[in-house]
């Protein structure tokens, strides 16, 4: 029996994929390569590890509008990870998922998403329904 | 959310495919957050330089700017943050020939939507202040924590997209620091050390951001001896954004919504303050301390230098000359580059051997590539916000005071 977790109704499409999680925060333009993939600020806790097609799992967005414009940029490339699921979103991350139509939910009934889901997990994201659920635990 | 029947129409492309984007991206954004309604807006400022528009974003804006006259026309003030590039001073900052015509492709996007290229993060000090209750949709930051904090204006942190749609909806969704729910202190810090000068201005705003670290925290600060400066605030505010996300402070007795503690808690219960004294100040420097190291780059920016600043850079440079191995750039509004220039400041930056680059903020005009083409690693700033966010970029960022900033570009090495 799989893990349901209730959130927030969400932005984007339904999304199945591998989790990326951390307990630290995200920004596009500071943590981030955007041209090889690859998170790059040293004091990133996912620094040298690939986002692609990952559904990345972090506590919140940090400072930078830039965000906004660059998801759906990144989307254009084939480079954006393929979900983004927060503790709590800020503005601009929810602005530019929903420019880019990028599938991100936030605000989740049990608490953290990051001590909920763990890095490997395979997850299904429903942000119309506001429901993540873990396919591979019990 | 709850539409007027102006709403409706636009939602339904009577206004045009632009406006119907532009209230489409709203209505998601504003569901997202629960906002019950719109809020007409008085000004949008818009984030969208050529690094993180991208060919994409570029594109985009090069279609809305074809639509007719009638339909792609900003209904309110609309300016713009730093560009990518300044023509004026990009080859000497080894920045390419395609980046200056993606650049020139976006601002000729912009200009027939009829936005102003004001390409200033310090509008509030230098194009429309805003007013105490004003309702806006801003764009940058540093710009939203000083219009909210400073000033007790409404906005926002409103992306690119989400500001561009604002100038074309004339409004923005009613939600976060629009409402009075949000503007309450949640958070309290109790000063026992005074900041000196802007660089230790920031480190407040990066000791304070980093313990507040959520857009939806308000931090309360007191045990601020005297009344700060505009220059001081900002660099305070924007390390705070940049540092925690945050959008909204108050400094009793200093801000206006905060006359005093109770106030600044909206009459909740003050919670205990967490002390910051010298050696928080200290730990924080030191987390960037490289004495002794080459300083390939000083940078003066982020937020753009005030006239003021300008002037004191000035001052500090006469008579002295950048070491050879050192390049030394200052970023200023394009308002104040002309005033600058008018008044001798910038000829005086320059044959001290700095760069003055106007309507730019260097960390948003192709920070790496510029690190790859000058071969620069150690960056010297008197700027919090920028030692935080250029190490993402392949620079070893130092925080130091413009003095000590200066002493270290004419000497070539950290001091």
């Amino acid at each position: 029996m799989p893990i349901t977790l209730k959130c927030h109704k969400g932005i984007g499409p339904a999304v199945t994929g591998t989790a990326l999680v951390a307990q630290d925060n995200f920004s596009a333009r500071y943590d981030l390569d955007r041209l090889k993939g690859v998170f790059s600020r040293p004091a990133h806790k996912l620094y040298g590890q690939s986002y692609l097609d990952r559904i990345l799992v972090v506590v919140t967005a940090k400072g930078g509008v830039a965000s906004a414009w660059m998801l759906r940029e990144m989307t254009a490339r084939g480079m954006a990870p393929k979900a983004i699921v927060f503790d709590r979103a800020n503005t601009i991350l929810a602005q530019g998922a929903a420019f880019a139509d990028l599938t991100m939910v936030d605000r989740f009934e049990g608490g953290d998403p990051t001590t909920l889901i763990r890095t490997g997990d395979e997850v299904r994201i429903e942000p119309d329904k506001g429901l993540v659920t873990i396919l591979n635990r019990d | 959310m709850k539409l007027t029947d102006e709403e409706r129409a636009m939602l339904a492309g009577e206004a045009g495919p632009a406006r119907q984007w532009a209230i489409r991206h709203q209505i998601a954004v504003g569901d997202f957050f629960d906002a019950p309604d719109f809020v007409p807006v008085g000004q949008a400022h818009i984030m969208a330089d050529t690094e993180s528009l991208g060919e994409a974003g570029v594109a985009w804006l090069e279609e809305l700017a074809a639509l007719p006259r009638d339909q792609r026309l900003v209904r309110i003030p609309t300016i713009t943050d730093p560009r990518g590039l300044d023509f004026n001073s990009y080859k000497r900052l080894k920045q390419t020939d395609a980046m200056a015509a993606l650049e020139g492709r976006a601002i000729r996007a912009f200009e027939a939507l009829g936005v102003m290229m004001t390409n200033t993060c310090i509008n509030y000090q230098t194009i429309l202040p805003p007013v105490r209750g004003e309702h806006l949709a801003f764009g940058d930051t540093g710009v939203v924590i000083y219009s909210n904090a400073v000033m007790g204006a409404r906005s926002n942190f409103e992306g690119g997209p989400s500001a561009l749609s604002a100038g074309l909806t004339g409004r923005t969704p009613r939600y976060g620091y629009h409402l009075d729910v949000h503007r309450a202190g949640t958070k309290h810090f109790a000063l026992s050390h005074q900041p000196r000068d802007l660089s230790d201005w920031g480190a407040l705003g990066g000791i304070v951001g980093k313990a507040t670290n959520s857009y939806w925290e308000v931090p309360v600060i007191t045990g601020i001896a005297a009344a700060p400066n505009s220059d001081e605030l900002k660099h305070f505010g924007a390390a705070a954004a940049s540092f925690g996300s945050v959008a909204l402070f108050h400094i009793p007795g200093v801000t206006p919504e905060a006359p005093t503690l109770v106030d600044a808690f909206q009459g909740r219960a003050v919670p205990a303050a967490t002390p910051i004294g010298a050696a928080d100040f200290e730990a924080f420097y030191a987390t960037y301390a490289a004495r002794g190291d080459k300083v390939d780059v000083v940078v003066f920016a982020a937020p753009q230098l005030s006239l003021i600043e300008m002037q004191q850079v000035a001052g500090l440079l006469d008579g002295r000359r950048v070491h050879e191995g050192t390049s030394l750039v200052v970023t200023t509004s394009p308002e104040i580059k002309f005033a600058a220039d008018r008044m001798g400041l910038t000829r005086r930056i320059e044959d001290a051997g700095g760069v003055v680059a106007a309507g730019v903020c260097f960390y948003q005009s192709y920070a790496r590539e510029m690190a790859e083409a000058n071969g620069w690693q150690r960056l010297l700033t008197n700027s919090a916000k920028l030692v935080n966010i250029i190490a993402g970029y392949g620079y070893k960022p130092t925080l130091a005071s413009m003095e000590r900033c200066i002493d270290s570009a004419v000497a070539g090495e950290v001091l």
